[in-house]
């Protein structure tokens, strides 16, 4: 499992940090995205992986940690998920902004001149 | 009084909803008041708490009573306070400059305004990293609808560099933050500090990548050397009073480095003991160069402030990085100075540009502006403050930051770099002065008189210069004061975590 896992974000990330370095602001946006499902996936196995182990205890028994799974990656995880939700929408906004104000779509707001 | 801590970063942010609700949203005069107003109040809070920090020391406040390091905790330390404080005299002058009529060439100016400050004081005051990087987005997210406000083609095509690479930076944020809580257990800063001190061996390498990584996202804050691209683009294409509160951002990214390198990897870190200063000495020497050369090159005003921000960047980055208490003071009060400073340029940039007709703040022969005399001696005493010259602030600045240059190598390479710089930055602001004021065409000017308001903000802001002069002698003892507040991590961690004795490392 945890192969399975290192290997998923790191070509998350690296497809993710290929598509950043395009010139299309749509290639861009799949790109941030991919950055942060790259992210929100690391962030939840800072918890380290374990299969059957609820988060949350409950009150007045004594309890082995072991045998628990670490809630507080799951909750950065969910701010994590929220926050780039969000500014990945608003760069959305700000790109169709451009799109619409500069006429391309090439993230200089300009073609290359070798392009023309 | 004990809740007061949260006062900067709640005001702002109950100013913001309300200043959106119809009664005050459709009144252009009632947005503009209660924006003042609640910010001049702001300042009087954070001035209060600055004295109450001054009398009890380092104050922390429990979000939701959750103890440390358990739960998210506000820090009131001298050097946050001081931050802040800088933050509110800052934005109370904006605001001011703002509402003289840049405010209604868009919308939301005010609220995004206020949600600006409010993620700006967050980020100064909380002791929790995972916080810190929620705040950094709250006034990230702020910034973007501030930058593209009053809209064009050169805003909208800043933005998107600006959003893009902020994005990219808060990935890499996220990433470090998920490096160091796996590794360390723990997000609070003086938690952290402990259990870096502790470390197992095995550890430490995924340690180092955590911190090295947080310091790659607060160097693209700040706008260190190989990071700064996106600086001069994005601070002279935002309208004048963003570009002015902006000037305070790039200050948050050496806060935090400030805050990181001194104490979670500072003296007790063991092997990880100052980590950052080898890269971060020489980057930031390399920005005050880059920053100097851009402004002799710069084709108008704006981008030479811009640049200006950088020589003020890669000094007190310089500064972080020879990690002694004497450095942290003098970066202190540079920053109290330089942000000042700069903000009010930007300003005064745009008062010129108003007045110059199409010419506007390009170094290039133009109308004559309409108030040569006044204009002519706020660009003076500007540009005589920021270059380091006596009697004003700038020099008592560079003085401090001189002396605390006290091995050889860096007081060689230091010394050598702030003053050639300084003579650059004279040289780059005498022509572009004589530019903008002596290299007329026809004798119309080519605008009205700048309002009152804005006269008074770009006064409210330089004021600020000859009272730092002036008061040098006990500020000077307040940043050194802030200085060995920040470096006394025992009498900190035990304030702080002393109910929850801290375990020693695991097995």
């Amino acid at each position: 499992m945890e192969l399975t896992i290192a290997l998923s974000i790191g070509v998350l990330f690296s497809s993710g940090i290929w598509l950043i370095l395009r010139p299309r602001s749509f290639q861009v946006i799949t790109g941030l995205l991919l950055l942060s499902y790259a992210v929100n996936l690391f962030i939840f196995i800072t918890g380290r992986l374990s299969v059957n182990k609820p988060p949350l205890i409950i009150q007045g028994e004594a309890v082995d940690p072991a045998l628990y799974a670490d809630p507080l990656p799951q909750a950065l995880v969910l701010t994590a998920i929220v926050i780039g939700f969000a500014t990945t929408a608003l760069y959305l906004v700000v790109l169709l902004g451009s799109r619409g104000l500069t006429g391309t779509d090439h993230v200089d707001g300009k073609e290359r001149d070798s392009e023309e | 009084m004990w809740h007061l801590i949260t006062a900067p970063v709640l005001l702002p942010f109950l100013t913001a909803l309300l200043i959106m609700l119809p009664p005050v949203h459709y009144s252009p005069m009632r947005r503009r008041w209660l924006s003042m107003i609640s910010s001049a109040i702001q300042l009087v809070l954070v001035v209060i708490l600055l004295l109450q920090v001054q009398q009890q020391g380092l104050i922390h406040y429990a979000v939701g009573n959750w103890q440390a390091p358990f739960g998210i905790i506000l820090v009131a330390d001298t050097l946050s306070v001081v931050m802040v404080c800088l933050t509110s005299f800052l934005a109370l002058g904006a605001i001011c400059y703002g509402s003289a009529g840049e405010d209604e060439k868009g919308s939301f100016f005010h609220p995004l305004f206020q949600f600006l400050l409010m993620g700006i004081n967050g980020a100064f005051l909380t002791g929790d990293l995972f916080n810190l990087f929620v705040f950094f987005e709250v006034l990230l997210i702020a910034s973007y609808g501030l930058l593209i406000h009053a809209g064009g083609k050169n805003k909208t095509k800043a933005a998107v560099h600006y959003v893009v690479l902020n994005l990219t930076g808060s990935a890499i944020f996220l990433f470090s933050l998920a490096v160091l809580y796996g590794t360390l257990g723990t997000l609070n800063i003086t938690d952290m500090a402990v259990k870096v001190a502790a470390l197992p061996a095995e550890d430490l390498m995924l340690v180092k990548a955590g911190g090295l990584m947080l310091m790659i996202v607060f160097a693209l804050k700040a706008a260190v050397l190989p990071l700064q691209f996106w600086l001069p683009a994005t601070y002279s294409s935002a309208s004048a009073p963003v570009a002015a509160l902006f000037a305070v951002m790039t200050k948050i990214g050496v806060y935090a480095l400030l805050r990181v390198y001194s104490t979670i990897f500072g003296e007790n870190a063991g092997p990880l003991a100052g980590m950052a200063s080898d890269w971060l000495l020489p980057a930031g020497l390399a920005t005050i160069a880059l920053g100097a050369v851009g402004a002799l090159a710069s084709p108008d005003f704006r981008k030479l402030v811009a640049n200006l921000v950088l020589v003020s960047v890669g000094t007190l980055v310089s500064l972080v990085a020879l990690q002694t208490e004497l450095s942290a003071a003098a970066a202190l009060y540079y920053t109290v100075h330089s942000t000042l400073v700069t903000a009010a340029l930007f300003l005064v940039a745009d008062l010129i540009a108003n007045q110059r007709g199409k010419a506007g703040d390009r170094l290039v022969s133009g109308r004559r502006v309409s108030q040569p005399i006044l204009l002519g001696f706020i660009f003076m005493v500007g540009a005589l403050t920021v270059a380091g010259l006596p009697p004003f602030s700038g020099f008592v600045g560079k003085l401090m930051i001189l002396q605390s240059a006290v091995e050889p190598v860096s007081r060689i390479l230091l010394w050598s770099l702030i003053l050639l710089s300084s003579l650059m930055v004279i040289v780059a602001l005498s022509r572009a002065g004589s530019t903008l004021f002596w290299r007329v065409s026809g004798t119309e000017s080519g605008g009205g008189k700048a309002p009152p308001l804005q006269v008074f903000a770009v006064i409210w802001l330089l004021l600020a210069s000859p009272l730092l002069t002036v008061f040098a002698g006990p500020l000077t003892t307040l940043s050194q004061q802030a200085a060995a507040q920040l470096y006394d991590t025992t009498t900190s961690r035990n304030s702080i975590l002393g109910q929850y004795p801290v375990q020693e490392s695991k097995p």
